[in-house]
């Protein structure tokens, strides 16, 4: 039951905001701050009170450390289906972290409708933690879609007018549009696969347990795991299917930005090595190359578009589909040093992008503009967010000490033996990482001062939200072991199923 | 073949409204009382609906009532889903009607007749039942179309829909004359495992075209908006919803008793009006800013998904069908509510641009809260009914490998979706100035509202909880 509290406090919490609203603007945010701190102690119980640990053979024990069947809809063969492993584990402690940063950060920006706000931030860390534990696909479907709705509402209610004039309710739409056709493609996937299995066994079944080891003829396989990929691919993102992710990230309100980029583009990764590569192995080695290629596409335009934006909203945005590029090469490479990198890179990813999004928001409630161009010689003229600044961008840039680091370097490492090539075109892109995570501090931070007017410093909220994740990128940096613990039985199982690619 | 107590019994729920009709009709020409003739209507049609349920109960399997009409599982869920959504209507016409400065008891005997006509569709199996049926609904959508007289668009839409319906009438006695004279007979079942002559398969295709009119299906769908637009929101929303079912759950037995699903030739049609249907509805949607049309070409779109469940034959279609039927009344119809509650005759146009429900939620959240539901519902988004539904016509499209097919329903739902949005956000942006139309304070306690309300409720209870309502269909 444990599990489906993680789901539905949020979703409970949620609506006590949204009606604690009339009490004024202070009680929803209490309330939300103290669901998520919740979840987060929850998902923190979890992972002390179960047994990751590398030593035991990982696969002579259970797949899941915990799981919750009850019949939901037994005329189809769905059924509500919790599982959780290390992986899930892993990700849903950042979506604790990421929850109540997300919460915090909007403390001082959002002033209207604080209850309404809440419910949808809320129901979308609801949503991604539904996600993350779903294993039935219908139900995982339906998480799937279902934090479309709040994600939506955020960006088109709270969002900020873009720069370039468009609105924020077509970025928010788009941001459906795009998801929602693409999760459709799955869908179909699903179905496909539900019904060939109907066919050979006569079960009816969307459990995953069920589904895994079911035979598939070599063309349906691939046309199946396309739709998946599509998918993933969508959310991930990758290009040329990233036309949402700008216009999203730049309009949404700071939170919106955080829970895009720390969890919404994570869930996609999850969803790949949870379902894409398990259900679809032959199909997925067959495809790896490609996949990889993408990834190393994604890293260089991503890196490219992030240099020549002047918003720095945008610019972050894009530095997120260039980093997720190394975890799509991770992710289709195989083997254990791969796999556990991009789980790493996923996690330090989470946290530095929230990072940037973060002082982003900072630095916007300040200037009212997230434009380069009235930005420059910040040094100067506020304290503490320039030099901290300085070190989100040095962790974004994958400089050693950092988590990014670790994850970067497995993944490449662990890609080595089956794609070389591949890993040599993508580790200039650490070059490219390089150039616009200095350029970024340079047209913000340095340069001549716009004026000599101070600017308020960081509030100890701000300051303490910042230095958390400083303390928590430098910790996984310098000591890695427990995600890598914590994702090696999944990863480990993974890698029986799934083999890499012969170079 | 004589009719005995059983069959009478069977016939409860239709004779029951036709008296009531005839009781309403009697009331009104003692004396004029609105809220004595819209309460008597309920009360039959509540009676009705209770006599369905006792029938389904007495009565199991099939039962012919001589050889016009059947009485099955199909049929009772059709005249219990006629039958709801009439009472929905009803109340809604309560509401609506309050304000309205001249004779409002005849619109309960028109909405009475309407029903009997689509309870007798749906347990017609016989093309003589099928057309009188189908005349005893429209005949009177005529006069309820046009009932607000002195309203220039309401009487241009009856006219329309007149001239339009006696078409489609017109093709649909010809169809069965074509029938009858190479068979000899008009029952629905006297097709099935014959020969077709080129003389059958022209008639087919134009009862089918008679059915798709009435449907209002791509390319026959152009009386569609300007008929919801002018007719006022309660009937907008028995002709999106009764009128529909009667037609759709008559399609679906002559469909399976002609076994017409057999011949590829028919299964392509169907297959092609829904595909143009779902692109057409929903493409001509896409730029509407007015509800009501809006809500026209969103049932031209659904109508498209429901024949897609109907051409894919296999063991989920009807249930697909007879789901999807149910999830798009209870969305539809909530949604049409909303909009009743908001308007009055009284205070001129109904409401029904985008701006006229602009910033709702921040005045009635509640209200708003029932129209997001239904919007998501027709949208299809996961945690409401109308998901279920498209899950199960999608899923019968992929079961029976329709791909091409699918993959309309696939960019019909990704192209409705930004309407449905459009709707949904224009409720919640900041209002500019003050409203010029507002639902009444008391919205909720009103029978009107409290209908609106458990219909939303539904639409999400089937989407958490599908699993009774599926046990029950099947």
């Amino acid at each position: 039951m444990l599990l489906a509290w993680l789901i539905l406090i949020p979703l409970i919490g949620g609506l006590l905001c949204w009606q604690s609203d009339r009490f004024g603007n202070l009680p929803p945010r209490w309330i939300a701050l103290a669901s998520m701190s919740l979840v987060m102690y929850l998902s923190l119980d979890l992972w002390a009170s179960g047994n990751y640990s590398l030593a035991t053979d990982v696969l002579a024990a259970p797949q899941w450390q915990m799981e919750l069947q009850i019949p939901w809809i037994p005329a189809m063969g769905i059924s509500i289906h919790l599982a959780l492993d290390g992986l899930s584990l892993a990700l849903i402690v950042l979506t604790g972290f990421i929850g109540l940063l997300s919460i915090l950060c909007s403390w001082t920006e959002i002033t209207r409708r604080t209850g309404f706000f809440h419910l949808n931030l809320l129901w979308i860390l609801s949503g991604v933690i539904g996600v993350f534990l779903a294993v039935d696909l219908f139900l995982f479907f339906l998480f799937w879609e279902v934090m479309l709705v709040p994600m939506y509402f955020l960006i088109a209610l709270w969002g900020h007018r873009a720069s370039s004039g468009n609105s924020r309710i077509s970025a928010a739409t788009k941001f459906f549009i795009y998801t929602q056709a693409s999760g459709l493609l799955m869908l179909l996937s699903i179905l496909g696969l539900v019904f060939l299995n109907h066919d050979t066994t006569g079960i009816l079944t969307f459990d995953y347990n069920d589904l895994r080891g079911v035979a598939l003829p070599p063309r349906l396989e691939f046309t199946l795991m396309l739709g998946f990929f599509l998918a993933f691919a969508v959310k991930l993102p990758i290009p040329p299917l990233h036309g949402w992710l700008p216009d999203a990230h730049s309009q949404a309100p700071t939170a919106g930005s955080v829970d895009l980029a720390g969890l919404l583009l994570k869930t996609a990764g999850y969803g790949m090595l949870r379902f894409a590569l398990p259900l679809f192995p032959n199909a997925s080695q067959e495809f790896a190359p490609v996949a990889m290629w993408l990834g190393v596409f994604g890293i260089m335009y991503g890196a490219v578009q992030a240099f020549i934006q002047t918003d720095i909203k945008r610019m972050v945005a894009y530095t997120s589909i260039s980093h997720m590029g190394y975890v799509l090469i991770g992710i289709y490479a195989g083997g254990a040093l791969a796999l556990q990198g991009a789980v790493m890179l996923m996690v330090a990813h989470g946290l530095s992008a929230a990072a940037l999004f973060i002082m982003s928001g900072q630095l916007y409630e300040r200037l009212h503009s997230r434009e380069f161009s009235k930005m420059g010689g910040l040094w100067s003229r506020m304290p503490w967010l320039p030099p901290i600044g300085l070190f989100f961008a040095a962790a974004s840039l994958g400089l050693p000490g950092t988590a990014n680091f670790i994850g970067e370097f497995l993944v490449l490492a662990g890609a080595w033996n089956t794609a070389p090539t591949v890993v040599i075109v993508a580790a200039a892109g650490l070059v490219f990482a390089s150039v616009y995570s200095l350029a970024m501090i340079h047209r913000s931070m340095f340069g001549p001062a716009r004026s000599e007017e101070p600017i308020e410093g960081s509030s100890p909220r701000e300051l303490a939200m910042l230095l958390t994740l400083v303390a928590s990128i430098v910790y996984f940096g310098l000591y890695p072991q427990p995600v890598l613990d914590l994702a090696a039985g999944p990863m480990a199982r993974l890698q029986q199923i799934y083999t890499p690619p012969a170079p | 073949m004589n009719l005995e107590a059983i069959h009478i019994l069977a016939l409860a729920p239709l004779i029951v409204v036709t008296l009531t009709a005839v009781a309403v009709m009697l009331a009104v020409s003692w004396r004029r009382h609105h809220f004595f003739n819209a309460t008597l209507t309920v009360v039959g049609l509540n009676a009705a609906l209770a006599a369905t349920i006792y029938v389904r109960q007495e009565i199991p399997g099939s039962l012919a009532i001589t050889d016009l009409l059947v009485m099955d599982q199909i049929s009772l869920f059709g005249a219990s889903a006629v039958l709801v959504a009439t009472l929905g209507c009803a109340t809604l016409l309560h509401a609506y009607l309050e304000g309205l400065q001249d004779n409002r008891e005849e619109m309960y005997l028109m909405l009475l007749i309407g029903a009997a006509g689509a309870l007798v569709l749906t347990g017609a199996q016989h093309m003589a039942s099928f057309f009188v049926g189908l005349e005893l609904m429209s005949v009177p959508l005529y006069g309820m179309i046009g009932y607000i007289v002195k309203d220039r668009r309401s009487l241009e839409a009856s006219v329309k829909y007149l001239v339009l319906s006696a078409t489609a009438s017109a093709f649909l006695l010809f169809g069965m004359a074509l029938i009858y004279a190479a068979t000899g007979s008009m029952s629905f079942a006297s097709l099935a495992g014959v020969e077709h002559s080129g003389l059958v398969a022209a008639g087919i295709a134009m009862i089918l075209i008679a059915v798709a009119f009435k449907l209002s299906l791509v390319p026959f769908h152009l009386w569609t908006p300007d008929v919801y637009h002018g007719a006022p929101a309660p009937v907008g929303a028995f002709l999106a919803t009764v009128s529909k079912i009667a037609v759709v759950v008559v399609l679906m037995r002559w469909w399976q008793a002609a076994e017409l699903g057999a011949d590829p030739v028919y299964t392509t049609l169907i297959a092609v009006l829904a595909a143009m249907s779902i692109l057409g509805g929903n493409l001509l949607a896409l730029m509407q800013n007015n509800l009501k049309r809006l809500l026209g070409y969103s049932s031209i779109a659904h109508f498209g998904f429901l024949l897609a469940a109907l051409v894919a034959g296999n063991e989920f279609s009807q249930e697909a069908i007879l789901i999807y039927l149910l999830t798009y009344m209870a969305a539809t119809l909530s949604a049409f509510g909303v909009l009743t509650l908001m308007s009055s005759p009284y205070r001129g146009d109904d409401v029904q641009t985008l701006g006229d429900v602009r910033g709702l939620f921040w005045q009635r959240p509640f209200l708003a809260a029932v129209m997001t539901v239904s919007v998501l519902s027709l949208g299809g988004v996961p945690l409401t009914a109308g998901f279920i539904g498209k899950f199960y016509v999608i899923a019968s499209s992929m079961r029976s490998e329709l791909y091409w097919l699918v993959g309309v329903l696939v960019a019909g739902s990704a192209i409705g979706i930004y309407y449905y949005l459009r709707v949904m956000i224009s409720m919640f942006l900041a209002v500019p100035g003050k409203r010029r139309l507002d639902a009444a304070r008391d919205w909720g306690q009103r029978s009107g509202g409290v209908m609106t309300l458990a219909l939303a409720l539904f639409t999400l209870a089937v989407g958490l909880y599908p699993q009774p309502l599926i046990e029950l269909l099947r």
